[in-house]
């Protein structure tokens, strides 16, 4: 019974963007990270009611995603629920141009939540440890890594569009696999979930880095992804303060795709 | 030169099903002699076989009557099998009492079976662990305390006596015909513990492969610390279907609560020091043994569950 809903709600398009997205996987269809191509149908195909319908995503540079091969995809993140992400995925996964199923990295208390924790694994997403995140790029995937962290999704709406504090430990990775980093500037999700506040305290007893004051529900603005060209950043025995200034080079890149997405768009909601 | 007089291997644990396959890969070409705590290994009469406890004084003889030039240490008192203080006793103070005999015997070949048990089920864990990573099993539960410190005493021999070429293997599950750990029990059995919401990813090795890595590691004798692990993994839940068992749930949170359930029924299928592998995975990177020694399993995990399916028809 479950298997025959499981096969309903799966979107003929998307199996088909999977099965061309191929990975390296055993003789049962996982991967050391639990991923699996058929549990990854699933997830992908609710997510593209809202990607064509309610976010209506437009997306630029597609052409320049490597078709194969090992690629460090680094974007700017926000609002408190990883719309960002599932939008990028979905668009990368179903890119006309070569189909690529990303791997993304998660926090780390994802996988002590039940069935989400497994849920996420299946259908890409990897406890965001740098060795998870070394050893795939160097299996050749597509790794999608957002360096602000909470520091962007717990940001207050005030603050839309400013880049917060990018970690240098990314491009370490990318230097380190001679990976190509591709810096992706994502407009229309900051809107959709705006942070009004923090419920400090409370999150404090939680134990959880912030807890939104906002609207309990996404709002359903117009969403424009610019993937811009790759970058490829020599390995080499840099200062961390070297390194600081090769990660404002990959910040200032998203600042513009972010500046292309804001004026390519006509208002919030189109 | 006596037969007596010619160099041997002692093959400890001889009475386990892995050891017996080892045994008959290297009968014929070596001497062996075998011992074994629990029982006396009945292997043939052509090799001389041994009820030892390694602690007894007379355990010596056995290298002071065969020339002992190298030793397969496969023997091991499990969790389940005796208390914590009866495990340490046996499983590390015995083991060294054993190698403070390979280097009085100038043994030149040491190799000991441990666990990927070591590295510790912990929610953190990457994927792909390799073998220089932190062994956290003792700060999780001390239930396997003496599995982290048996690799510990062995780290210390292998650095202090190089001469010993100590190889230590970390496998995955061992699993097939006669082995007779927790893994192989549940498998073999109709219903299998479950805790609600997890499915960690897994790796199984099939005992005849985990006989020729043995086997491979000790012919090359090439000293070192090694996973072994196929290049394969499977999610629990995945594991159990294949295997034709029936899930029988678990509450898994709080976290306390598996690990009450685990001690009050005392279910051999759900012990406590495997509580956490059930929740988290822990997968190892076999590709320097692979490497090493040019090892590639022969057996895929499907025909691995297939045996357990078929014990259940």
């Amino acid at each position: 019974m479950n298997n025959l809903v499981k096969k309903a709600l799966i979107d003929p398009s998307i199996e088909e963007c999977i099965d061309a997205a191929p990975k390296p996987v055993g003789s049962l269809g996982f991967d050391p990270w639990g991923y699996s191509a058929e549990d990854a149908k699933l997830p992908l195909s609710l997510i593209k009611p809202l990607y064509k319908y309610m976010f209506r995503v437009e997306v630029h540079g597609l052409e320049n995603v490597p078709p194969e091969g090992r690629v460090l995809i680094i974007g700017n993140h926000s609002g408190y629920a990883p719309i960002d992400g599932a939008m990028l995925i979905y668009a990368l996964a179903t890119n006309r141009y070569a189909p690529r199923a990303v791997r993304t990295m998660v926090e780390r208390f994802f996988p002590m939540v039940p069935f989400v924790g497994n849920m996420v694994n299946a259908a890409g997403a990897v406890l965001g440890d740098p060795l998870n995140c070394k050893k795939m790029l160097q299996g050749g995937e597509a790794v999608l890594v957002f360096p602000e962290g909470v520091r962007g999704t717990g940001k207050d709406f005030k603050d839309r569009y400013k880049l917060q504090r990018f970690g240098n430990g990314f491009l370490h990775l990318a230097m380190e696999t001679e990976a190509p980093i591709l810096p992706v500037g994502i407009v229309g999700c900051e809107e959709s979930l705006p942070k009004f506040g923090n419920f400090e305290s409370l999150a404090k007893l939680l134990n959880l880095p912030y807890i939104p004051i906002g609207l309990p529900f996404p709002l359903p603005t117009k969403v424009i992804i610019n993937i811009g060209k790759p970058m490829v950043f020599e390995n080499g025995a840099y200062t961390e303060e070297e390194i600081t200034e090769k990660v404002d080079q990959v910040k200032n890149q998203i600042n513009t795709l972010i500046g292309f997405g804001l004026n390519q768009r006509k208002g919030i909601f189109r | 030169m006596s037969k007596d007089q010619e160099e041997a291997v002692l093959i400890t644990g001889a009475g386990g099903a892995l050891a017996q396959q080892v045994v008959s890969r290297l009968k014929g070409k070596h001497n062996i002699v075998v011992v074994d705590v629990r029982h006396k290994p009945s292997i043939g009469s052509d090799i001389p076989s041994y009820k030892m406890d390694f602690e007894k004084r007379a355990f010596e003889d056995i290298f002071k009557k065969h020339n002992i030039k190298s030793v397969i240490h496969l023997g091991r008192i499990g969790p389940q099998q005796s208390t914590l203080a009866n495990r340490y006793n046996s499983n590390v103070l015995g083991t060294q009492k054993l190698l403070d005999f390979c280097v009085k015997y100038k043994v030149t070949n040491t190799l000991i079976l441990s666990t990927y048990h070591v590295y510790g089920a912990h929610a953190y864990n990457p994927a792909l662990i390799e073998e220089d990573a932190p062994l956290k099993a003792a700060g999780i539960t001390m239930n396997l305390v003496d599995s982290v410190e048996l690799e510990n005493l062995c780290n210390i021999y292998l650095w202090k006596n190089p001469e010993l070429n100590i190889t230590i293997l970390r496998p995955c599950n061992i699993t097939g015909p006669g082995i007779n750990n927790t893994m192989s029990h549940l498998l073999a059995g109709k219903r299998a513990p479950w805790l609600v919401g997890f499915s960690p990813m897994m790796q199984f090795i099939h005992i005849e492969d985990m006989s020729d890595a043995i086997v491979a590691a000790f012919e090359k004798n090439t000293s070192g610390i090694y996973n072994v692990a196929p290049e394969d993994w499977v999610s629990y839940t995945k594991v159990l279907e294949l295997s034709g068992c029936k899930k029988i749930p678990v509450p898994a949170l709080p976290a306390s609560v598996p690990i009450a359930l685990s001690r009050i029924t005392g279910w051999r299928k759900f012990p406590m020091h495997l509580v956490n592998f059930f929740k988290y995975p822990v997968i190892i990177d076999g590709s320097l043994f692979k490497e090493t020694f040019n090892f590639e399993p022969r057996y895929t995990p499907e025909e691995i569950f297939s045996y357990y399916r078929e014990l259940k028809m």
